[in-house]
């Protein structure tokens, strides 16, 4: 143990040096960051005609966004879908976590990890595109199934709406799920396990009263990296959602660059992020509660 | 407990490769549709592939936008990494959080509000603009890989060094420098990745010059492109899984020399 | 306190330093000289401000107030790396991505010498730590012992007019940490200049150094020989931090100038000199006087001795295999005393239980406030 706190000792205010080296990417942050997105708050409160602006503050988008059934669906269907697909993709990737942090040895483990990762390190666009290749009418899936002759004829539900999205989706993110909990695993004393089972617990509840509530901070650390980044997705409501997949960001791009309503995407967009902010902070607050159990 | 786990961690690995799996099947395929059964082997999309200027214009644009976004991103999470790990200074859990902050935004929102400001400011949308986009998403990656290098430093070192004659920028040359280089070189790797593959942020910000995923975010729509795409694809995968165990190496390298352990991979 | 060195001017001189860590009162006026080729040691517990003050020395810490004084010359304002001190840190801090010859001869990079010459030093460096041979080797590739050597080595090749060490063997195993003790007291003696050694380890600064300061809450409690601090602490607080230490309820009263009589609880009354009052007395209050377990020997059946003797039950023994440690309740007194006995030839371990006749010297009595 040291005594006291430690100072730099160089003769200039650790604050000071502090700041001086965070300045350069605070100020990026600000500038790109903050100021747009407060300009995206602030345009949601004006409105547009064509081409003109007109900055008199009003709530008119707010309310329409809300009323409107077709922007009220639209909302609804994206967090339903980021829903599903966070609850797929964290559920699949529980026991493949569990799997590789307590039955593949210390030596290997970077292996399986390096392979789970690897499909996520190529491209983003060419994998949605798969999909919409293997799920088509004339596609892999099916031309596959009816050559084994398991169906008579292709199948349509599996391209073109929402269903395509979650399934490509809960396929893209997979990995995303993975790793935050592999990690909260990771770091469980593997001597719980056995103290658990020495007082009497089997091998499920041991699991139950055990490892679960300690990866919990590393389940909801997944639910949060797969809920926001989907939820705001683009790509593939477009290449494989059809009309009935469209998701928020598609509107809110809409928007903007076709309809020429800046004001009412930014309002989308700052519904998007509340929805985002309001599930975090569940999740979050959950979290703590989960924390707070154990101390 | 262990065998069904195994069983399903396979089965789960193999829906994961899946759909890659299928892109050089087809990128090899003699067919213009994507299905089955395979028709013959052949060489002609990779062909196809040599004689389009667009994309050879669209892949060095990337190139190019990549390159200075991971440099870019890297020193702004170097100067982030260090005043984080080094320093306490009020008001730096919100400073971090917002520096941060693009990981937990969807980044369709990320997109539109760099455009409204870009806009509004008068400025024309070209290679700069994405630039500016890829360094606010990659850097707060930079600064997490970042981060667990310098902290993984020794906090003495630094003034061993300076108590044997070294000045403060000295020190941070000679010693800090070279034991964090695995995670710079971590870092501009992986930023490059992000700026290479990322689609939606180049698509609103990108000027008449279209990066990669612009560009072939163009061509899918025409089905008789789809096997050129399949080819493309196949590179493009190559590539990643290259930069990617490439990556893997040096920072193996990277900790013999210095004698850190190992830590299971990026994480 | 004999001291038959003369009174050069201290290579050290601290003269009322303070340092502040906010409202943290981390150093409250120290003052003291630190002389030219003398092993010194700071200890003390953890957070006394040891660690501070070496680091004070060494330049990674302001001063609030007072003055530092090396060789003469004022430290204000003089950064870490122009100081001639040197110091090994606690973590050894040695550069992992160099070898150890690169780690020995990092501070020699401004020093303007040739290749050959450096190369040269470092070889003598690591010979006098005993690494020779060593250069080529990966610097994290060494044991713990190693790597303090080589801590050593680099910064003993600089030459500087003082070495600070911040507990440096706190990291090592029993065994490594004795031979190193050994080691390091050599050494000082083979190159001649001050050290200055921060530990919290009392064994250890007893064993290796010339004189120690005792510092307890940011204050230097004692600043003596070994000797003279085992002997004779000026506060219950050092009696207690060195060594063991019995304590008993006594009173004082003055017979003359250099006789001072104390009715100690369990032992009777005794005469003491006036170099064993570092707390003055005070007339009809209770004081406390501590003496140490190997001052009393616990008398075995028909011996006999011209010195005082109580008398006592044995409550509880440790067999040490070379000494045994009584805890032996005296008549009068509640809580047990520590005596420590040699285990020689012929003397009996005695049973819990036993009756026993503690034979005690005045002159080994000291009176606390």
């Amino acid at each position: 143990m040291s005594d006291g706190n430690r100072g730099p000792g160089f003769g200039r205010s650790e604050a000071a040096q502090g700041y001086l080296l965070v300045a350069t990417p605070l100020a990026y942050a600000l500038l790109l960051l903050a100021a747009p997105l407060g300009a995206i708050l602030l345009f949601s409160f004006w409105s547009q005609d064509y081409l003109t602006i007109d900055t008199t503050l009003t709530l008119k988008n707010y309310r329409e966004a809300l009323s409107d059934p077709l922007y009220r669906q639209l909302l609804l269907r994206s967090l339903l879908i980021s829903a599903a697909v966070t609850a797929a993709t964290v559920l699949a990737a529980f026991p493949i976590a569990y799997y590789v942090s307590f039955h593949v040895a210390p030596s290997r483990k970077a292996m399986w990890i390096f392979l789970i990762t690897i499909p996520f390190w190529t491209s983003y666009l060419i994998r949605v595109f798969l999909w919409k290749v293997i799920l088509g009418y004339n596609g892999v899936f099916n031309t596959t199934l009816l050559g084994l002759g398991i169906i008579d004829e292709p199948l349509t539900f599996i391209l073109y709406n929402a269903n395509a999205v979650v399934i490509t989706l809960a396929h893209a993110y997979a990995p995303f799920a993975i790793l935050p909990i592999f990690v909260a695993l990771e770091k469980i004393d593997r001597s719980l396990h056995e103290a658990s089972q020495d007082l009497g617990e089997g091998y499920l509840s041991t699991f139950w009263r055990v490892t679960l509530p300690l990866a919990m901070p590393g389940v909801v650390a997944a639910v949060l990296i797969v809920f926001i980044p989907t939820i705001g997705d683009y790509v593939t409501p477009v290449l494989v959602g059809g009309p009935d997949g469209r998701m928020i960001a598609n509107m809110i791009q809409t928007q903007f660059l076709r309809l020429n309503n800046a004001p009412m995407g930014a309002a989308l967009a700052v519904l998007t992020m509340a929805m985002v902010t309001v599930v975090a902070l569940v999740f979050v607050f959950l979290n703590r509660r989960y924390l707070r159990g154990r101390e | 407990m262990k065998r069904p786990l195994r069983v399903y961690a396979i089965l789960y690995l193999c829906f994961l490769y899946a759909p890659i799996a299928l892109l050089p099947v087809f990128a090899f395929n003699d067919g213009t549709v994507i299905a089955f059964p395979l028709k013959g082997f052949t060489w002609d999309w990779f062909r196809q592939l040599a004689g389009i200027p667009a994309l050879h214009a669209a892949v060095l644009n990337s190139l190019k936008i990549a390159v200075i976004s991971a440099i870019l991103a890297t020193c702004l999470g170097v100067l982030a990494a260090r005043a984080a790990t080094r320093f306490a200074f009020p008001g730096k859990k919100g400073v971090m959080g917002l520096i941060m902050l693009p990981l937990v935004l969807p980044e369709i929102i990320v997109a539109v509000s760099l455009l409204v400001v870009l806009l509004q400011l008068g400025l024309s949308l070209g290679a700069w603009t994405v630039i500016l986009g890829h360094v606010l998403i990659a850097t707060p990656f930079a600064i997490a890989i970042l981060n667990s290098a310098f902290q993984g430093l020794d906090r003495s070192l630094e003034e061993v060094a300076v108590d044997l004659g070294e000045t403060k920028w000295s020190s941070f040359r000679l010693v800090t420098l070279p034991l964090v280089m695995p995670g710079i070189i971590s870092s501009l790797l992986i930023a490059f990745t992000i700026s290479l593959d990322e689609f939606i942020i180049a698509f609103f910000l990108t000027g008449t010059e279209p990066t990669l995923p612009v560009y072939l975010w163009g061509q899918m729509r025409f089905p008789q492109r789809l096997p050129v795409i399949m080819a493309l694809g196949t590179i493009l995968v190559l590539a990643s899984v290259l930069l990617l165990a490439i990556a893997e190496y040096a920072r193996r390298r990277g900790a013999a020399r210095t004698g850190q352990k190992e830590a299971g991979g990026f994480l | 306190m004999k001291d038959t060195r003369t009174e050069a001017r201290p290579i050290i001189s601290l003269e009322g330093v303070e340092k502040y860590y906010g409202d943290y009162h981390a150093l409250r006026g120290i003052s003291a000289g630190i002389r030219q080729g003398e092993f010194f040691s700071l200890l003390g517990p953890s957070g006394c401000g040891k660690t501070t003050l070496l680091r004070t020395i060494a330049g990674f810490e302001d001063l609030s107030a007072g003055r530092l004084f090396i060789d003469g010359q004022d430290m204000a304002g003089v950064p870490a790396n122009r100081r001639p001190t040197n110091m090994v840190f606690q973590s050894y801090a040695i550069f992992p991505h160099l070898s150890v010859a690169e780690n020995v001869g990092f501070g020699l990079r401004r020093s303007g010498l040739s290749r050959a010459d450096k190369a040269a030093k470092v070889e003598v460096a690591l010979a006098m730590v005993g690494l020779a041979g060593f250069g080529g080797r990966a610097a994290h590739a060494l044991s713990g012992g190693q790597r303090q050597r080589v801590a050593l080595a680099r910064a003993l090749i600089l030459e500087p007019k003082v070495l600070l060490l911040d507990e440096p063997l706190s990291a090592l195993d029993k065994k490594m940490r004795d031979q190193m003790q050994v080691e390091l007291r050599r050494l000082q003696r083979q190159v001649g200049i001050t050290f200055i050694l921060v530990t919290h380890d009392q064994e250890e600064a007893l064993i290796m150094s010339d004189r120690i300061a005792v510092m307890f809450e940011g204050r230097i409690a004692q600043l003596d020989t070994p000797q003279m601090l085992y002997r004779r602490p000026v506060t219950r607080q050092v009696g207690e931090f060195i060594g063991v230490m019995n304590f008993l309820p006594a009173r004082a009263t003055v017979t003359d100038e250099t006789h001072i009589e104390v009715d100690v609880a369990g032992l009777g009354r005794a005469v003491i000199g006036p170099d064993q009052l570092p707390g003055g007395w005070h007339p009809g209050q209770t004081q406390s006087v501590g003496i140490r377990p190997e001052t009393m020997s616990i008398l075995f059946p028909g011996e006999t001795t011209d010195r005082r003797v109580a008398t006592g039950v044995v409550e509880d023994l440790a067999y040490y295999g070379d000494m045994t440690y009584y805890e032996v309740r005296l008549e009068g007194v509640e809580r047990p005393m520590t005596i420590s006995m040699k285990n020689l030839v012929g003397r009996p371990v005695l049973e819990r239980g036993t009756e026993a006749r503690v034979a005690w010297d005045a002159r080994s009595l000291v009176l606390f406030a």
